[in-house]
């Protein structure tokens, strides 16, 4: 017997959510989904919550199991069991709970919308198809594969505590057009992606890659956009400034000069910015914190140049 | 026990306490690190949004130095030990990469082989049952009474088919070498999520929201001292502390320890010997609660 200890919510009934327990036997052959579906159909009707394909294609049943997101159909309830053969249900992260286990999406399409998330060719499309070869395909093949089920949103570490970020979701549709070759639009498209709560406010904690059902992996496609930015030349921010900075420390010295990167990466023209860097550098010299002044290089550093130079950076 | 110990850069620069207190360790335990003087940066995952192939190509440089001294790699920055292994897992899973990675490093002399050694982070060598045997026999002065919460660092977790953890969602690791060490270990939600870090440049907000939600979690839950294994965890969450302790309304004061200085207390050594007194915030209500 598994203990489905689930997050109610209805705000016509009752202002705050609390947890409801349900039991259900035979559930060993059980989808998560079929066991809501059990719950609904046979203990309580009114448990509310979003579904349709059953198939792991329409992506309308994520929800938060044991604090994580995952498609409800796409896991063997067996697989999700935890101490005392319970399993937490609750909405996804991120967004506001309608009621139960649905939440207002709104705020994520809003954000896909703001992507442009359709092509832009530059010239006008030909009669025939466009054809794409298997390289230029590869490159847009992991992000076309995201079905908006918004478990990425959900576990995002930013936007826990920043609304204006585009989140993976969105971001990974953008890379989807970024390198579509038959799109006109790329250094349009990454000066947007480089503006505040795009590509560069992404913090690389990787939850977006883990909770994704599919092979679309935003945190993967993200950089994959970075690499597109710098490659165009927008680089009038602190996030691109901090990945030339850095790789070019890297280039001199086979080590990261920690004393150079903060100042490059805000720009030495931005006298807020290196002002603001001003308490914590000050706060660290005094503790005898700092990096050394003198920044030391690796052993062999020339190969490391070599290599460099062999890859023309 | 000896290994390849690739130090990482922030162990040589901002934290060199959590050098300091590596090599504590080791010597504590009798472990023989030797230290990989020619590897590069691992490039923290911002060298391959320039330019991919030149991350993974330093990276596979470094594991190759490590498999030339037929030794296992060490390393003591989560973040490090993520991007590591994610280059192995690319060069390992295509041949005609693997070559080309490969064809970079000839002229050097280096060459990756793959497989032939592990790359692993300090807490996992202690994790094991032959580290967790070690750490119980050489424990000189127990932690009692110390209530202590990891924090593990996102790239040693995420994504969980690289992490050596069973369960990255709800790792123990570091816990058990806690308590093996004669702490207490709390266990708070916040423990595997992000510092904010990587966006401490970008977004300096969202940046100290993230430290400051997870050090008010840790601090909620009961906890004396946070321990990282994450030397850019601990600049965030140590270094920062202030100004995340202004942004909180209800404010935030609680010491960061790096994982080899917690160790090395309990084999003896004293705050002083670990560089506590570098750190920006104070440790010494720690040693209260120790003597």
């Amino acid at each position: 017997m598994i203990t489905f200890k689930i997050k109610r919510y209805n705000p016509e009934k009752q202002a705050e959510s609390y947890f409801e327990e349900f039991q259900l036997d035979g559930t060993d052959d059980l989808t998560l989904l079929d066991c809501l579906n059990q719950i609904k159909w046979t203990l309580d009707g009114s448990l509310t919550y979003r579904m349709s394909c059953r198939s792991a294609i329409c992506g309308s049943c994520a929800v938060k199991a044991n604090g994580h997101a995952i498609l409800a159909c796409q896991k063997q309830a067996s697989h999700l069991v935890k101490d005392n053969d319970t399993i937490t249900l609750e909405p996804l992260g991120n967004m506001k709970p309608i009621k139960d286990l649905a939440v207002d999406f709104k705020p994520f399409w809003d954000k896909v919308d703001k992507v442009s998330p359709y092509l832009q060719p530059d010239r006008k499309p030909s009669e025939k198809e466009t054809k794409q070869s298997p390289e230029q395909f590869k490159l847009i093949d992991d992000a076309s594969t995201c079905i908006m089920c918004g478990a990425c949103y959900s576990d995002c570490n930013v936007l826990e505590v920043d609304d204006n970020f585009l989140g993976p979701a969105a971001l990974a549709k953008a890379q989807r057009f970024v390198q579509d070759s038959r799109d006109g639009k790329t250094l349009a498209r990454v000066k947007e992606l480089s503006k505040s709560g795009g590509i560069w406010d992404c913090t690389h904690c990787g939850e977006c890659v883990e909770r994704c059902p599919k092979p679309a992996e935003p945190f993967d496609r993200i950089k994959e956009i970075m690499t597109v930015a710098l490659e165009q030349g927008v680089t009038s921010n602190n996030g691109a400034r901090h990945a030339l900075s850095f790789t070019k420390s890297v280039k001199s010295s086979g080590s990261l000069n920690e004393n150079i990167i903060p100042v490059e990466s805000v720009g030495f023209f931005n006298f807020k910015g290196l002002f603001d860097l001003l308490p914590v550098g000050l706060r660290m010299f005094f503790k005898g914190k700092n990096p050394p002044i003198l920044h030391k290089s690796i052993d062999d550093v020339e190969d490391v140049k070599r290599i460099y130079m062999e890859l023309n950076e | 026990m000896k290994f390849a110990l690739f130090t990482g850069c922030v162990a040589k620069g901002a934290t060199r306490e959590l050098m300091l207190s590596t090599m504590k360790s080791a010597e504590g335990l009798g472990i023989d690190f030797v230290e990989m003087k020619s590897a590069a940066c691992c490039g923290a995952g911002v060298v391959s949004e320039k330019n991919p192939l030149l991350a993974d190509a330093l990276n596979a440089r470094t594991i190759a130095i490590a498999e030339e001294q037929n030794l296992d790699l060490v390393t003591i920055c989560s973040t490090c030990q993520g991007i590591l292994k994610k280059t192995e897992c690319h060069v390992d899973s295509d041949p005609t990469y693997k070559e080309k990675v490969n064809n970079v490093l000839e002229e050097g002399g280096h060459q990756y082989a793959g497989g032939k050694i592990k790359i692993q982070h300090f807490a996992n060598v202690l994790g094991t049952e032959e580290g967790l045997k070690l750490l119980r026999d050489k424990v000189k002065r127990p932690l009692t009474g110390l209530k202590t919460a990891a924090f593990y660092g996102c790239y040693v977790l995420r994504p969980s088919e690289l992490s050596l953890y069973e369960d990255p969602d709800n790792p123990t690791g570091m816990e058990e070498i806690f308590e093996i060490l004669g702490a207490t270990p709390v266990y708070y939600e916040s423990r595997t999520k992000c510092c904010g870090f990587p966006i401490i440049m970008m977004n300096k907000d969202a940046s100290h929201d993230m430290a400051g939600n997870a050090l008010i979690d840790a601090i909620d839950s009961g906890a004396d001292c946070v321990v990282t294994g994450c030397p850019l965890c601990h600049l965030s969450l140590d270094a920062y502390q202030p100004e995340i302790d202004k942004m909180n309304k209800k404010g935030c004061s609680i010491p960061i320890l790096h994982l080899p200085q917690l160790v090395a207390l309990a084999l003896g050594y004293s705050p002083q010997e670990l560089g506590m007194d570098k750190h920006i915030i104070s440790t010494a209500r720690l040693d209260k609660i120790l003597t």
